[in-house]
C-alpha cells in the first residue's frame, strides 16, 4: 500500500523552514555562548591553578613507572614466599584497616543519630517554630560544609593523637549531610497519619512517634547506609591527619617511596571498600523493595 | 480491601464498620492474633537489630580506646579553642586566603571539567543499551567502581611523585577520583533513557552513530550538565581540604594554621569558605534549576 505523503505549498514550506532556522540559531548561539563561558572559566582555572601540561607531559611516564614500580616481583618459582614478602605487614595492616571500618562505623551511627535528633525540627512540616526550623538548618549547613578532615585536624589536637578524633570528625561531617537528607524524607511524608494524630490531640513526641517514624524509616536506614558507605573512603584517609585507621600506613610508604607497601595496601583499601559498596547496596535494595511492598 | 468496601457503603458505611469492630474487638483479636501483634520473625528483628547495633558500638568503642577522660578533658580544650577563634580576623593575610580560595576553585572547576569531558566517552562503552557486549560494559562499570574507591586525598599523593608539589596535583587527582563517579552515574543516565528516540532514527534510516548523536546525546545532556553542577559543588569543599597532603588550595594554610594554633586566622578562613561554597551552590542551584527543573538528581 503506497502512501502519499503530501508536500506542503512552497510560501507555507519556507516560513516553517525559516522558522525552524531561526530556533535552531538561537539555540546555536546560546550553544556557543555556554561553550566559550566554559572555555574562559577553565583557562582562568588553568592559571589560577598553575597548570603546567609540559610538565604533565614530560612527566607522565613517572605516572606509568611508578605504577609499575608498585607491582612487586613474582617469579614463578615461589610465588607463595613472594606473595608473603608482598604483604609482611598483613596482620598488622588487616588491624587497621579493622580500625578504619570501626571509625566509619561508629562516626556514622553518632551522626546519624544526631542527625536523627535534629532533622524532625529541621523539616518545614514538622517544625514547632521558624527560629529553631532555621537554627537547626544553619547548624547542619555548617557541619556539612566544613569538610571532616578540618575537624579531625582540630579534634586530632583537642583528643590527641587517635581513631577517637576521626571518629567525632566523621561524627559532626555526618550529622550534617544525614540531617538535610533526613529532613527532605521528613519532608515528603504523608500528611495524613500526622494530622490524624494531631487529632487525637497526641504531643509531638507522640506524632512524631507513631505517625512520622514509621514512614521515614526504612528511607533514613537506607541514607544511614549510603553514608557508611562514603565514611569508609573518608575514615581511610583520617591517618593523614594522625586520625587513625590505615592512612597513616599509607601516607608512610607512599612518602618514602616503599613501593610495593603502596600497592599492597591500596589493593587492600580497594577491595575493602568495594566489599563494603556491594553488601550495602544489597541491604539498600531490600529495605526499599520492603517499603514498597507495605 | 476496607477501602474498597466504604467507598461502596459511603461515610455512613465506614462508621457503621467501625463501630461493628469495635463493639467485637476481643473476637477480632482472637480471630486474627497476626493482625494486632508483630510476627515472630519481625519481633525478633525490631529487638535484635537495635541490640546488635549497639553492641558492636560498645565494642568498637572499646577497640579505638575511647576514653570519658580524655572526651572530657578534650572537650574543655576544644571550649578553649572556640574562645580563642573570637574575634575571627585575616591578621594582614587577608589577600593571601583569597589568592589561596581562588586557587581551589580553580581546581575544583578544572578537575570536574576534566573528568567530565573524559567520562563521557566512556561512559557510552558502560551503558548496557549503547554496548551490549557484557563484558564491555561489565568490565568498564568495575574499572569505574575502582577508580572511584581511591579517595581524591591518595590519588594526590600519587600524582605530587609525577607534576611535583602545587595545585596541579590537585586538578589530576579531582580529575581521576570524579573521572569514576562521572562514569558510572553518566552511564546510568544513558541507560536510563528511552529507546523511542533512538529507534525511530534507526527506523529513518540512522547508523549507530547517528543513534547515539540524535537520539540518546539530547536526553542525556541536561541530566548529565546537572550532575557535573552537583559536583562541582561537592568538588570545591574536598578541594578546600586537597592542600592537606600539599596538593593546592586553601588546605596547606588550613593545615599549618591549625598546627601553630592560630585559632583566629583559622575561624577567618573557615568563614571565607563557607561563604565562598555558599556562593557556589547558590549559582549551580540556579543553573540546574534552569536546566532540568526541579528534579532529583543521583
Amino acid at each position: 500500500m503506497a502512501t502519499a505523503i503530501p508536500v506542503l505549498p512552497e510560501p507555507q514550506a519556507r516560513a516553517l523552514a525559516s522558522a525552524y532556522a531561526a530556533a535552531v540559531s538561537v539555540r546555536r548561539w546560546r550553544g556557543a555562548a555556554v561553550l566559550v563561558t566554559i572555555i574562559l572559566l577553565a583557562l582562568v582555572s588553568g592559571y589560577l591553578a598553575h597548570v603546567r601540561p609540559v610538565t604533565l607531559v614530560t612527566n607522565i611516564g613517572n605516572f606509568g613507572s611508578f605504577i609499575v614500580r608498585t607491582i612487586p616481583d613474582f617469579s614463578s618459582g615461589n610465588l607463595l614466599a613472594d606473595m608473603r614478602a608482598w604483604y609482611w605487614n598483613f596482620p598488622a595492616w588487616l588491624g587497621l584497616l579493622g580500625q578504619t571500618i570501626l571509625i566509619a562505623y561508629l562516626g556514622t551511627l553518632m551522626g546519624a543519630v544526631a542527625a536523627f535528633a535534629l532533622c524532625f525540627v529541621a523539616s518545614a512540616n514538622l517544625a514547632r517554630s521558624r527560629w529553631s526550623r532555621v537554627g537547626a538548618r544553619r547548624l547542619l549547613e555548617f557541619c556539612r560544609t566544613v569538610p571532616d578532615i578540618v575537624f579531625a585536624l582540630i579534634f586530632v589536637i583537642a583528643f590527641g593523637l587517635g581513631p577517637m578524633a576521626g571518629v567525632f570528625a566523621l561524627a559532626i561531617h555526618t550529622t550534617g549531610a544525614l540531617g538535610k537528607l533526613f529532613a527532605e524524607v521528613v519532608e515528603n511524608i504523608d500528611m495524613k497519619p500526622v494530622e490524624g494524630l494531631q487529632a487525637t490531640g497526641a504531643s509531638w513526641i507522640q506524632t512524631v512517634r507513631y505517625g512520622v517514624l514509621p514512614q521515614v524509616a526504612p528511607g533514613f536506614a537506607s541514607y544511614a547506609l549510603l553514608r557508611f558507605e562514603i565514611n569508609v573512603r573518608g575514615a581511610g584517609v583520617m591517618g593523614f591527619v594522625g586520625a587513625g585507621g590505615i592512612g597513616q600506613e599509607f601516607l608512610v610508604a607512599i612518602r618514602n617511596f616503599y613501593y610495593s607497601d603502596v600497592s599492597a595496601i591500596l589493593l587492600m583499601i580497594i577491595a575493602t571498600v568495594i566489599v563494603i559498596d556491594l553488601v550495602t547496596e544489597q541491604v539498600r535494595h531490600r529495605l526499599i523493595g520492603f517499603e514498597g511492598a507495605r | 480491601m476496607s477501602e474498597s468496601f466504604s467507598t461502596s457503603a459511603g461515610p455512613s458505611g465506614r462508621g457503621r464498620l467501625s463501630a461493628a469492630a469495635r463493639a467485637d474487638l476481643a473476637g477480632l483479636k482472637a480471630r486474627h492474633p497476626e493482625a494486632f501483634r508483630l510476627s515472630p520473625r519481625n519481633r525478633a528483628m525490631v529487638i535484635l537489630v537495635p541490640l546488635a547495633i549497639i553492641a558492636v558500638a560498645f565494642g568498637a568503642m572499646v577497640a579505638l580506646d575511647f576514653s570519658l577522660i580524655r572526651i572530657l578533658n578534650g572537650l574543655s580544650r576544644l571550649g578553649r579553642f572556640a574562645v580563642l577563634m573570637m574575634p575571627p580576623a585575616p591578621e594582614g593575610r587577608f589577600f593571601v586566603f583569597l589568592g589561596a580560595l581562588g586557587e581551589t576553585l580553580g581546581i575544583a572547576f578544572l578537575g570536574t571539567l576534566t573528568a567530565a569531558l573524559l567520562a563521557f566517552p566512556v561512559a557510552f562503552l558502560a551503558a548496557r543499551n549503547v554496548i551490549p557486549n557484557i563484558f564491555v560494559h561489565f568490565g568498564t562499570r568495575r574499572a569505574f567502581d575502582v577508580i572511584r574507591s581511591v579517595d581524591t586525598l591518595i590519588w594526590a599523593l600519587m600524582w605530587i611523585n609525577v607534576v611535583g608539589l602545587g595545585p596541579f596535583a590537585g586538578v589530576l587527582a579531582m580529575a581521576c577520583s570524579d573521572f569514576g563517579s562521572f562514569g558510572k552515574l553518566f552511564s546510568e543516565a544513558i541507560e536510563a533513557t528511552d529507546g523511542k528516540a533512538s529507534e525511530g532514527i534507526a527506523a529513518s534510516g540512522g547508523s549507530r552513530v547517528h543513534q547515539v548523536r540524535f537520539g540518546l546525546v539530547p536526553g542525556v545532556l541536561p541530566v548529565i550538565a546537572s550532575q557535573v553542577l552537583y559536583y562541582f559543588e561537592t568538588n570545591t569543599r574536598s578541594a578546600t581540604i586537597i592542600g592537606i597532603v600539599g596538593a593546592g588550595g586553601v588546605g596547606i594554610y588550613l593545615t599549618e594554621l591549625i598546627r601553630v594554633l592560630e585559632l583566629k586566622q583559622v575561624a577567618f578562613l573557615i568563614l571565607m569558605i563557607l561563604v565562598t561554597v555558599a556562593i557556589i551552590d547558590f549559582i549551580s542551584t540556579r543553573l540546574r534549576l534552569a536546566i532540568i527543573g526541579n528534579k532529583k538528581i543521583v
